[in-house]
């Protein structure tokens, strides 16, 4: 089956930003996106107790650039503050255009 | 009743021990949390029943009677962030938005907390005003609002617009259930209160057992934070102890301003004394991302709330009490 190579950003971060975070994808250029809840711990040490909830993994796949964009959009704005971590794998998909 | 029989009756009542309890199956590393969705679902019964409740209530009072009680309230809602955010400033020497973090909790209210103390005056067996939760409600918002404006202007940084910050706290939960449920209450025909009664009524069996363990699950979250105290410092630990008095005795003196009964006057003092938990923390990290969200969750939850359910609401009490001159 044809399948097209695009870019899997995933960020993970506190709950409390999802909302947002889903918001500025799409703004930056994502067709649609995935959370979940996860669980975990980081360089930070927060977890679920700091804000009751647990953390959100938000995945969108879209083009090389969007997923530049986004990554640069991300670090810049939460990674000073938030306990948040955002990385790039390379994904084949079927039905590229939708993606991008 | 005498001073030290009052405490002793709120440390035997069943939701001091149930959060006892709470606190020591964390310590022991018990695997033991209450379900996350039950205990989202107890909450969400809790805050309706007492919007419901509060509604009928509601509907009986008149404008009159309501209003000097709803002016004191925003007062408090008004000054109590701003007695915080001095206080850890100045004497605490904390940043603005460590500051303003806090001054949010602390100027919100805990729904919680108010229920043990509307539990409290009751099992003293003394009556209340019904229109206790509409002070609730209006008390929610302004103290939060005022904190996170003054970080926001402070550190002179944009988080996100106040709309959104307002719009988040108009439709959390608290607010959807309990000022729905305050509507619902005084808008519905008298005569099906006597349908729905017996699940509702925030005196009745079903409610106060809820209430036990939702403060059951409140001691394991408490728990959990207790290892932080270390981390908060002595400052924040005498702080979530002393500046509820103050804002309790505030508070009080209002309420017996306003021309509330003792057992109104103890529950605003409470009000005024309790620190918000569940509306405030994410509006402060969305819109404070530099306060240190440690400080004012440990403080609200593993200071603040304990204090005021053990020894917190009989005081204010105690103070309504003899202010009053009952």
């Amino acid at each position: 089956m044809q399948t097209v190579m695009l870019k899997l950003v995933t960020i993970i971060g506190e709950t409390v930003l999802a909302e947002q975070l889903s918001d500025e994808l799409k703004s930056l250029g994502a067709k649609g996106f995935t959370a979940t809840e996860v669980r975990g711990e980081g360089s930070r040490h927060l977890r679920a107790g700091d804000i009751p909830g647990h953390n959100v993994k938000i995945e969108t796949i879209v083009s090389p650039a969007v997923a530049s964009s986004i990554l640069e959009h991300v670090v810049q704005k939460y990674f000073s503050h938030y306990a948040v971590i955002a990385y790039v794998t390379d994904v084949s998909v079927v039905r590229g255009e939708k993606y991008v | 009743m005498a001073w030290t029989e009052v405490l002793t009756t709120n440390l035997l009542s069943p939701l001091t021990l149930c959060f006892a309890l709470g606190v020591l199956v964390r310590r022991v590393r018990s695997e033991f949390a209450l379900p996350k969705e039950m205990y989202q679902g107890i909450a969400i019964y809790l805050l309706f029943a007492l919007g419901l409740k509060g509604g009928v209530e509601l509907s009986h009072a008149s404008f009159a009677n309501i209003a000097k009680p709803a002016l004191a309230t925003l007062l408090l809602g008004c000054i109590t962030p701003l007695t915080t955010y001095f206080v850890l400033r100045r004497l605490g020497r904390f940043s603005t938005s460590d500051a303003a973090g806090i001054a949010a909790h602390y100027g919100s209210v805990s729904a919680v907390t108010y229920i043990a103390a509307n539990n409290f005056v009751t099992s003293m067996g003394i009556s209340l005003e019904g229109f206790m939760p509409t002070l609730l409600a209006l008390m929610e918002t302004p103290g939060i609002q005022i904190a996170l404006a003054i970080g926001a202007f402070q550190a002179a940084e944009k988080g996100r617009s106040f709309r959104s910050v307002l719009h988040e706290i108009l439709t959390g939960r608290t607010m959807v259930l309990l000022v729905g449920g305050l509507l619902i209450g005084a808008f519905m025909d008298a005569k099906y209160w006597d349908d729905i009664k017996g699940f509702y009524d925030t005196k009745g069996s079903i409610f106060r057992g809820a209430l036990c363990l939702f403060l059951l699950e409140m001691g394991v979250v408490a728990g959990d934070r207790l290892g932080d105290l270390k981390k908060v410092g002595a400052f924040l630990l005498a702080f979530g102890m002393i500046v509820p008095l103050i804002h309790g005795l505030l508070g009080v003196s209002l309420g017996v301003l306003a021309g509330l009964s003792v057992g109104g006057c103890t529950v605003l003092g409470t009000m005024a004394a309790s620190a918000s938990y569940i509306a405030a923390p994410p509006a402060v990290r969305i819109t404070l991302p530099e306060a240190n969200p440690t400080y004012s969750l440990t403080c609200a939850l593993a200071i603040t709330f304990p204090f005021n359910i053990v020894a917190g609401i009989p005081l204010y009490y105690q103070c309504a009490r003899y202010l009053a001159g009952a």
